[in-house]
């Protein structure tokens, strides 16, 4: 049975606008429906409301805005519709482009900040270990509980904006200690060294046990001397699109799993990771086969700027003869700005995209094919979301097939 | 065991989903139709049936595509799920807001054992209707 205090009942009677009491109601009712006994405050929000997938988002907004709701924490915005620093990117036309232009500047009036990316963890918006947030974009929320430390449920969109406004969200599921222990322990000390230590093998961890887990917390044994933040962020972004996972452990590495014992739950199940499994989970990610390949794209969850450098890098001033897509957030981009890498990128071939991506918007050529990525993610959103089948490679490897013009896969290491 | 996590009434022909789907890349919210290649029932529309959900996966979108399905009227006509999960019932509390109507969600242990016909939400319970000319 959910209690509200005061201060609640008095938002919920309308005592601080229509606004913020509509986006308590929404609150008080999930809560209510989760079985919440109670609220509590949050220190900060991350909304995914913003990405247009019918005018029904924009008129929810637009309807919050109207009634004077405004956000009381901080909040940030995940990806929208439209690259608004590069606008001819997106191909949307018509209505479509008007409402969601008008879906992200709703967003932006409630108060959020328009930071436009789905890696906010990469944008300088770090919550604290241990602070209760309401976070939306399921890698987001993964990495914000894994590697930060902070916990949030997996928000739907619009309950993420409605905690912004009442700075509240029911006190359930991860916010409590007791839910965050580890239900399957994944030994992975199995794993060849070199497997771990390929960035290409930690979206395929995920993969996995997105697949096994559900909305499992796992920890894994055996992977803390390959463990960095790129690869925990693939591995989150994987689990979170191909099961529900919204936090996973390191035993080792991750804040609250400093041994397998401290955070392990009475009677979890074990599993030991092989290489069988993980190829397996790997040739899932692929859903086309031969050599073609129409279109590249990285960044999803959005490139950092070390991984857009490591792009540079691979490219070495090469040209790619298919459309190559570098997905990432404008924060990122104006620090490839400062340090001069934008011009090399684009003289090589690559489209840089912005406060979107290629899942969430029309930017990928019409006609579809097959698109390569080392995105699990990608993987998993582009075929019904874009229409086209996908390949699944290594960052060197989408270099140099982009290069090649063809599928050019080192399989040595998944022998 | 089962309860209503939003409210009402429906009927349909049930589809229980084989395999875990997110709405956001999984179901088409201009057709209703599940649009992800991967799975299993890829071309089944989920307009006007009751769907059965025994894994709540994916995407924290899939509110916001539910919202446009029923704004567009091409919502399932109920909801039922194998466990507690906010991301859908969401969608139908902002449709409430909007003054739209949205579909009852249920949360019912064992779903994915539920067999293929007609069956009818009332209040708190999912109850199978005999097939036509039994």
């Amino acid at each position: 049975m959910l209690t509200l205090t005061d201060a609640e009942r008095a938002i919920a009677a309308g005592e601080e606008g229509e606004g913020a009491a509509t986006a308590l109601r929404i609150v008080a009712e999930s809560a209510q429906r989760l079985g919440a006994a109670r609220l509590i405050p949050i220190a900060s929000a991350h909304i995914d409301g913003c990405l247009y997938h019918g005018d029904s988002g924009t008129l929810f907004a637009e309807m919050l805005v109207a009634r004077g709701a405004r956000t009381r924490v901080r909040a940030t915005l995940n990806v929208g519709a439209l690259d608004l620093l590069r606008p001819n990117n997106v191909r949307l036309a018509g209505v479509p482009r008007a409402m969601a232009l008008r879906l992200m500047r709703a967003y932006e009036a409630l108060g959020c900040q328009p930071t436009w990316t789905c890696a906010p963890y990469q944008a300088g918006h770090r919550p604290a270990a241990g602070s209760d947030v309401a976070w939306g974009e399921s890698n987001a929320v993964a990495f914000c509980n894994s590697v930060l430390g902070a916990r949030t449920n997996r928000y739907g969109d619009f309950l993420d904006i409605a905690c912004a406004i009442v700075g509240r969200a029911p006190y359930y599921g991860l916010h409590q200690a007791e839910n965050r222990r580890a239900t399957l322990l994944v030994d992975a000390t199995m794993l060849p060294a070199a497997l771990r230590a390929e960035d290409a093998c930690w979206p395929v961890l995920g993969a996995w046990l997105g697949a096994v887990a559900g909305e499992r917390v796992a920890v894994f044994d055996g992977l803390a001397a390959e463990a960095t933040e790129e690869r925990l962020k693939a591995l989150g972004a994987a689990a979170a699109a191909g099961g529900a996972v919204a936090l996973f452990h390191v035993a080792g590495v991750t804040p609250e799993a400093p041994t397998v014992e401290a955070i392990l739950a009475e009677g979890a199940e074990r599993m030991a990771l092989t290489p069988a499994m993980l190829r397996t989970a790997r040739a899932c990610l692929s859903t086309a086969t031969g050599d073609t390949i129409n279109a590249v794209a990285i960044g999803s969850p959005h490139a950092s700027e070390a991984e857009a450098c490591a792009l540079a890098r691979l490219l070495g001033g090469r040209r790619v003869r298919v459309p190559f897509y570098l997905n990432t957030g404008r924060g990122v981009l104006a620090r490839l700005q400062q340090r001069g890498l934008l011009r090399g990128l684009a003289d090589s071939g690559v489209v840089l995209i912005a406060d979107t991506c290629i899942v969430a918007a029309p930017i990928l050529p019409e006609g579809g094919g097959v698109l390569l990525t080392n995105s699990a993610k990608f993987a998993h959103y582009a075929p019904g979301n874009t229409g086209y089948a996908v390949q699944y490679a290594s960052l060197a490897d989408c270099v140099e097939s982009a290069v090649a013009g063809r599928l050019v896969r080192d399989e040595s290491l998944w022998q | 065991m089962s309860a209503a996590l939003f409210p009402g009434e429906a009927e349909g022909a049930l589809l229980v989903l084989t395999a875990p789907l997110s709405f956001w890349g999984g179901v088409a919210a201009t057709t209703g139709a599940i649009v992800d290649p991967r799975h299993p029932q890829h071309g089944t529309c989920v307009a006007g049936r009751i769907l059965v959900v025994p894994e709540p996966v994916g995407s924290s979108s899939s509110s916001a595509v539910l919202l446009e399905l029923i704004r567009v009227g091409l919502a399932p006509a109920g909801i039922v799920l194998g466990r507690a999960d906010a991301i859908l019932v969401v969608g139908c509390l902002a449709a409430r807001e909007m003054g739209w109507p949205a579909p009852p969600v249920l949360v019912m242990s064992g779903c994915a054992a539920l067999p293929a016909g007609r069956a009818r939400i009332a209040q708190d319970r999912l109850v199978l209707l005999p097939s036509e000319g039994s």
